[in-house]
């Protein structure tokens, strides 16, 4: 079941069409799209709920191309929206029917390797995979490393501050990128810093990545490459429990030890994973561990030893450990496939992106399986039990009349759940549009006014991925301060302060 | 203290205020009052009374780097903020601690030392780890508060591996010019909700607004340490010493030089943090892989990270670069040095692309503005261009490279020097820059013209 989305404003089409003959001088004739047939592929991102027809889709494939269709768009005053490879989880690149879609996906060139510096500068349509296979003949990677790496672009990452498994010892994308190109929402080209992460003046790079696509259009990112480390083990531990899995996270991080990676998984994650892939994780388990450490070999050998012993104190009932790139791959599989997987155990699935504080992860676990009693909606859990961002996968019969409702209500209440415990309504799918109505929650409208000064700065008329991550617009060029009377909006009926 | 001639307004919006003596100059401009509130809440209310009242205003922590940056061109009020001064949360189990911006930082790394942790920050004037707690450089600046660490974005040695502030920030709350309290972020390390306000904070230099609290991830504080140290002749063994330390396994967590003057071999540091099995054995390989001259000690040596502080009262000039580059970028700082007639302490993060040139006092303005001025013509030249990206630097649009590959800012200087100087140099996207600073500071009263391009 999907929803279809229009927008306010003119009606679908006819002032996008508009621009069709200027687009295609900038763009060339194989670079528009504006058949319908098209233009529905591009309808949704990997949101797949939530879909919507751009008004036109374009495909340039130089710096210059993309600035010259924002300042077409921005002249024109149509909206526009950017794509990478369509892969984000929030809705971040659900298209405008009334505007343009600026697809990426052309701009592919890794222009330059300085592996002396540790650096590299790619265009924003380059897969991040192919950032680390780029790099590996200088024994260096591309540090974050989402599931969906083999598909999903670096600018996405830009846009989303992408993780990953890796990122609890190894960070996001906001340290590993020391300058950006962009095309500001009014088509200008800009360099935000110089590569060097020491660049004079306010940190807009710091700023710009995670904004989701709305402060501008990415079109270079110098990232920083890191070593490949020495030696990496990995390790699949199987508990009888969840608690008990937890325990021996809590004791792993409490010793010192700090591993590239730490994932579990609850028993109905595991079944999905058995029924897509084989992976063949150990029977009956409650919770599987994927602990993964890397480092200089010595390191990785102690604190391989360490971490068994702690998995075996807490409980653990049978613990593998990769000899190869193979057994790692092996462990892995079940874990990456996790996602995809619950499509063979339920005919729908709405995936949450929650974070809490990792201390509070069992409990909150507990609560989860409540909620799930009580409404009778299963939840199947992954999440990077290291940093305590969940994964709740919350499953319904979307052929079943109020199923996905009830699992909507169910997926609310573990948000706010999240936030209760002092967490984040995202760890790193982006807020979208898919959690916008969240946002309220978590921050104030004091909080929310202030994040939107950036969004003026950068994006006064609003065209920039509107409608994206604030659920109210702030109106630029209003004099800021603290509001007393209703905001104009508001008392003119047009939206709901919540 | 007379409170006569306190305008109502700030007294009733914080307890502590009073008038401004001698000693509060702010690179020598002397402001009107000092207020120091005890809460967000009296923080919120005396930048709401300096709005009504139309006062500029200037955040000052332990006043460590208070003369960084250009003189104010106003300094109404200054907001001291160490009345702000409790750590608010230390949730060890999460590794992240939350910390009202007037916290100190040797006050908190003792109270995080205690859980066996750390904030994975060592600027100039912190200690240099060291499982022993000995200080063998002796006197040092004293460091100061989280908000201004936050504030100039300092960082140390320890940013080969940790960052900067703005990379181990995860929460902050401002007060905005107009008094508006905001936050972002949170207390957990994985968020991406909303934009993050702590990066555009962090080297804001107050122009943006006060920071008040902040949250931060924290790290393991390391069982042992150990510093292997050599003696390099010139540029290009500086630069072989410490491409072999980063492109080792071993996973430094710093890889410093130091050249006290021209004359004088280049001293590199490496330094390795684990456990003590680990450290021991990395620092056997280490200590073979660097070859002859290499000796390692557990305690860091004398002029370990001393660049950005070796000359208090003097000039600091602070140049980033692509790491590749440290050779040239070295003849360049000896060439225009040699010209104005000076010999500096040079020294810093080489292999992180950091480095501070560090001027005596007593130099003649004129001298260091025209090494300022010869470096700056030698950086943007071709040289420091990285070889990878040669084929961008030469191509025929302009916006395909950056506008420079490296930068130097005069982090402070004398009087006379800053009056000589233009302190921040080129800054890319100045415009963006102005957009931002029009919409959080309207009216330009947060530490006006401290900043890059005058903001």
């Amino acid at each position: 079941m999907t929803a279809r989305l229009t927008d306010a404003g003119a009606p679908a089409g006819t002032g996008v069409e508009a621009l069709i003959p200027a687009m295609t001088d900038i763009c060339g004739p194989a670079g528009v799209l504006s058949d319908p047939l098209q233009l529905a592929t591009y309808e949704c991102d990997g949101l797949t709920s939530h879909r919507c027809s751009p008004g036109l889709v374009v495909l340039p494939t130089t710096a210059e191309q993309v600035a010259a269709v924002v300042a077409v768009c921005a002249r024109a005053k149509i909206p526009f929206v950017a794509r990478g490879s369509g892969t984000g989880l929030s809705g971040g690149a659900l298209p405008r029917a009334d505007g343009v879609l600026i697809v990426t996906s052309k701009m592919r060139r890794i222009i330059a390797i300085d592996a002396a510096s540790r650096r590299a500068i790619v265009e924003p349509g380059v897969t991040n995979l192919a950032v680390s296979k780029a790099a590996e003949p200088y024994g260096l990677f591309y540090a974050p490393d989402p599931s969906s790496q083999v598909v999903c672009s670096v600018g996405g990452n830009v846009a989303e501050n992408s993780g990953g498994a890796h990122c609890l010892k190894h960070g996001f994308t906001v340290h590993h990128v020391t300058g950006l190109q962009i095309v500001t929402p009014d088509g200008e080209l800009t360099w935000l810093g110089d590569g060097t992460g020491a660049a004079p003046g306010y940190d807009l790079v710091g700023a710009f990545i995670g904004s989701e696509g709305t402060l501008g259009i990415v079109t270079k990112i110098i990232v920083k490459l890191t070593r490949i480390p020495e030696a990496v083990t990995t390790l699949l531990a199987a508990f009888a429990t969840m608690g008990a899995g937890g325990a021996a996270v809590s004791a792993i991080i409490g010793s010192g030890i700090l591993p590239g990676a730490i994932e579990m998984m609850d028993a109905l994650a595991i079944e999905a994973a058995e029924a897509a892939v084989a992976c063949r994780y150990p029977e009956g388990a409650g919770a599987v561990l994927i602990v993964e450490l890397d480092g200089p070999a010595g390191d990785v050998a102690r604190e391989t030893a360490a971490v068994r012993a702690i998995c075996e104190r807490e409980g653990a009932y049978e613990i593998r450990a990769a000899n190869d790139a193979a057994e790692r791959a092996a462990i892995w599989t079940g874990r990456k496939s996790a996602f995809a997987a619950v499509g063979r155990i339920s005919p729908a699935y709405i995936v949450q992106d929650g974070v809490v504080p990792r201390t509070a992860l069992g409990e909150v676990l507990d609560r989860i399986a409540e909620l799930s009693a009580a409404s009778g909606v299963r939840v199947a859990n992954v999440f990077h039990a290291g940093d305590g961002n969940l994964h709740p996968l919350v499953l319904f019969d979307d052929a079943k009349p109020g199923a996905e409702a009830a699992a909507e209500v169910v997926s609310g209440q573990i948000l706010d759940l999240c936030i209760s415990r002092g967490g984040s309504i995202t760890g790193e799918h982006g807020v979208g549009m898919d959690k916008s109505r969240y946002m309220t929650k978590m921050f104030g409208p004091g909080d929310l006014d202030t994040m939107q000064l950036l969004r003026c700065a950068f994006d006064p008329a609003g065209l920039c991925n509107p409608g994206k991550i604030f659920p109210t617009p702030r109106l630029c060029g209003e004099v800021p301060g603290v509001r007393r009377d209703p905001h104009p909006l508001v008392a003119s009926g047009q939206v709901d302060q919540f | 203290m007379t409170t006569d001639s306190l305008p109502g307004v700030l007294s009733s919006a914080c307890a502590e205020v009073r008038e401004a003596r001698q000693d509060d100059a702010v690179a020598g401009v002397a402001p009107r009052f000092v207020a120091r509130p005890a809460s967000v809440a009296e923080a919120a209310a005396v930048m709401r009374a300096a709005a009504d009242q139309g006062l500029t205003a200037l955040p000052r922590g332990a006043g460590t780097r208070l003369a960084w940056g250009s003189p104010p061109s106003g300094c109404d009020l200054l907001i001291d903020t160490r009345g702000l001064n409790q750590v608010l949360e230390h949730a060890a189990g999460d590794l992240v601690v939350r910390v009202q911006a007037g916290v100190g930082l040797e006050q908190l790394a003792a109270r995080l030392a205690a859980a066996g942790q750390r904030l994975a920050l060592d600027p100039p004037g912190a200690r240099p780890p060291s499982p022993h707690d000995a200080d063998p450089a002796g006197d040092r600046q004293t460091p100061g508060t989280i908000g201004g660490l936050l504030a100039t974005g300092m960082a140390g040695p320890l940013r080969l591996r940790y960052g900067t502030p703005r990379d181990l920030v995860i929460g902050i709350t401002v007060v905005r010019a107009d008094g508006t309290v905001a936050s972002s972020g949170g207390k957990v390390v994985k968020n991406v909700a909303g934009y993050d306000l702590g990066k555009l904070f962090a080297g804001s230099y107050g122009t943006l607004g006060l920071i008040v609290e902040a949250a931060f991830r924290l790290h393991p504080l390391p069982a042992a340490t150990a510093f292997v140290t050599l003696d390099a002749t010139d540029a290009d063994a500086v630069r072989a010493a410490v491409a072999a330390a980063v492109d080792s396994p071993l996973a430094p967590s710093a890889a410093e030089i130091d050249r006290p003057a021209r004359g004088e071999p280049f001293r590199v540091g490496v330094l390795l943090e684990g456990d003590a099995d680990g450290v021991a054995e990395r620092c056997a390989r280490l200590t073979g892989l660097l070859g002859n001259g290499a000796a390692a000690s557990p305690t860091a040596p004398a002029w370990w990270g001393r660049g950005a502080a070796a000359e208090p009262a003097g000039t600091v000039v602070r140049i980033g670069f692509w790491a590749e580059a440290l050779a040239p970028v070295l003849a360049a700082v000896d060439g225009a040095a040699s010209h104005a007639g000076l010999d500096p302490l040079v020294g810093g993060s080489a292999a992180a692309g950091v480095m501070y040139v560090a001027v005596s006092a007593d130099a003649p303005a004129v001298a260091v503005a025209r090494f300022v001025d010869d470096l700056r013509a030698a950086l943007a030249g071709p040289s420091v261009v990285p070889a990878a990206a040669a084929e961008l630097a030469t191509s025929r649009s302009p916006a395909d490279a950056p506008p420079s590959w490296a930068s130097a800012v005069v982090l402070h200087a004398p009087a006379e020097v800053c009056a000589a100087v233009d302190l921040w140099g080129p800054v890319p996207s100045l415009g963006l820059m102005r957009a931002v600073k029009a919409q959080f500071d309207p009216e330009h009263r947060m530490a006006p013209g401290r900043f890059a391009g005058g903001i």
